[in-house]
């Protein structure tokens, strides 16, 4: 089984008390009016889903119920690390490092398409 | 080190009945509960008035006579007290913002206690419950099997088990069905 440290039970536990939610760090535009069509359908339905490390949102749902990030390799299902909401994103390069430090074996890092979604 | 525990052969008529079993599966009695939620400024206030200390440590309890708080999450606690509790009307006269429910009829109490409590536990809860990671005092909320419950250990081979009353039905079978493949 999977474990997922929860930045605010501030330990591992067992993946089935956890949810996944999503890509995290989408922000929703302050004036969706005066947004393009094509740029809201990019911010609703569209998703980076790239093959490597990503940034998503986590909730402990069976646990202390709180929603948080991680960066997790989508390949290996291994997490980098883990954040509580509303922090802002972890500089990647230097927890890879950081790994490759204390790691023989370490997480290779895929650049994610930045490329906007087309339509 | 592993550890090996003798398996005790038993009658076939005897399997499941009381009192053949290391581990005990019991309904705990009727409870006053509060499902308390607060921001951190409102925690002293509540403190107060509940007369103990609210815990604001992941997985830990706090108690006074009767009265329990269970930290749940960082702004949650679910306080147990018993059926004749003043709780609700000690809460009624906290002026900081927070909500209190009474969900005193919503959860079901069942007392797991005997030798390899844990384990009758662990056959349907993936947590780590060695004392060094679920101390005697600790709390969570958590599943066993396809539901959520709350744990809590209350001395090494005695834990309750919080469920909602309409799975109690389902959690109180899986613990016996549990406790007897833990006969040890
Ligand atoms: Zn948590």
């Amino acid at each position: 089984m999977l474990l997922i440290k929860c930045p605010y039970c501030e330990e591992e536990r067992p993946e089935l008390e956890f949810r996944n939610a999503g890509e995290a760090h989408l922000v929703r535009n302050s004036s969706i009016i005066e947004q393009s069509d094509e740029d809201f359908a990019s911010y609703l339905y569209f998703r980076q889903n790239p093959k490597g490390l990503q940034f998503e949102r986590w909730r402990h749902i069976h646990g202390c119920g709180r929603f948080f990030n991680a960066v997790r390799d989508s390949v290996s299902d291994k997490f980098l690390t883990v954040y509580k909401a509303g922090e802002p994103k972890p500089d990647v390069d230097a927890l890879l490092s950081a790994n490759a430090l204390q790691e023989s074996a370490p997480i290779k890092k895929r650049a994610p398409r930045t490329k906007k979604a087309e339509l | 080190m592993v550890e090996v525990s003798q398996v005790k052969r038993l009658h076939p008529l005897q399997v499941g009945h009381a009192g053949i079993l290391s581990v005990s599966v019991t309904l705990a009695g009727n409870a006053t509960r509060i499902s308390l939620r607060a921001r951190e400024d409102a925690v002293p206030a509540l403190s107060k008035a509940l007369g103990l200390t609210l815990p604001t440590r992941p997985k830990t309890t706090a108690s006074k006579g009767d009265r329990s708080a269970l930290w749940i999450g960082p702004d949650e606690w679910l306080i147990i007290d018993n059926a004749e509790s003043s709780l609700i009307a000690d809460l009624g006269k906290v002026k900081v913002l927070h909500s209190a429910v009474d969900i005193s009829h919503r959860n079901v109490g069942i007392l797991v206690s005997g030798k390899g409590a844990a384990a009758v536990i662990n056959g349907g809860c993936p947590q780590d419950l060695s004392l060094a990671a679920f101390p005697v005092g600790a709390a969570s909320r958590t599943v066993l099997g396809k539901i959520e419950i709350v744990l809590w250990r209350l001395s090494e081979n005695e834990f309750r088990v919080e469920c909602w009353r309409s799975f109690s039905a389902y959690a109180y079978g899986f613990l016996q069905e549990s406790a007897r493949d833990v006969a040890v």
